[in-house]
């Protein structure tokens, strides 16, 4: 599924990182505690990393991780430094009003499944 | 021993949330642009993240090494105290002290230590109430 059909499934608002609205995303991952996103390192650059947290250390996590694609849900307004940050690390940081679990069912019904342990499941 | 080809040294101070993340994107940075393979450059900015975060959030400050090898890279975290007084209970997943502010910057799954370990090679803790040093491997093959 493209970005852009992410934008437009879960009614997003774009902060940054245009450029990636036709990268094909074919995973995801959900959590707002950074430790449990690191714990799957074989995420990679075709994931979508749904979380709440608003502060930069989400897209420090992204970085190390090399994730390019950050949803942040439950209507949260992206700080501006988190957003220069996304900005700065050319990643495409959207942010919708559905809460993550809806937005995870949203992508999982349109066939992006979940990253476990270097797998989708 | 293996010859040390360079090695990088960074400053971590406690509780500074703001730039929280600075040096493994710095670490991260110089691997890559000398080619380390981006696998590698993953494991090593995921170990080096933690490390630099339990830094910031547990201790009283302290410092983070790089060094590259030819064979391997090595991470050295070492803080000033207070110490971890259950070296085997912190290394369990799930288990956290984080504090509340540490929580919400998104902190405190109890999985610092324990990704640590599962991205290194060689994994080596010790702690005292002078400090806790942590020296990682990861080998480049």
């Amino acid at each position: 599924m493209k970005v852009s059909e992410i934008k437009d499934l879960l009614s997003a608002e774009i902060h940054s990182g245009d450029h990636l609205m036709s990268k094909e995303i074919i995973g995801a991952y959900a959590s707002d505690l950074m430790s449990d996103v690191l714990a799957s390192i074989y995420l990679d650059d075709k994931a979508v990393l749904v979380s709440g947290l608003n502060n930069t250390q989400l897209i420090r996590t992204a970085e190390m991780l090399d994730l390019s694609v950050i949803v942040m849900v439950r209507g949260k307004k992206p700080h501006p430094e988190v957003i220069e940050m996304a900005r700065e690390n050319g990643m495409a940081l959207l942010t919708t009003n559905l809460n993550m679990y809806n937005s995870c069912g949203l992508l999982y019904s349109k066939g992006v499944k979940g990253f476990s342990n270097g797998r989708i499941d | 021993m293996e010859e040390l080809i360079k090695r990088y040294e960074y400053e971590i101070i406690a509780n500074d949330f703001d730039i929280a993340g600075s040096t493994s994107s710095s670490i991260k940075r110089n691997l890559k642009s000398i080619g380390v393979d981006p696998s590698i450059v993953r494991k090593v900015a995921i170990v080096s993240y933690e490390a630099e975060i339990n830094i910031i959030i547990h201790s009283k400050g302290g410092k983070m090494c790089l060094e590259i090898y030819k064979d391997k890279l090595t991470i050295r975290a070492h803080d000033n105290g207070p110490g971890i007084s259950n070296i085997d209970l912190a290394m369990s997943e799930g288990f956290s002290t984080a504090t509340n502010e540490a929580r919400e910057f998104g902190f405190g799954a109890g999985m610092g230590l324990p990704n640590m370990k599962k991205y290194s090679d060689n994994f080596n803790i010790t702690s005292s109430s002078e400090g806790t040093n942590i020296d990682i491997d990861i080998y480049m093959d």
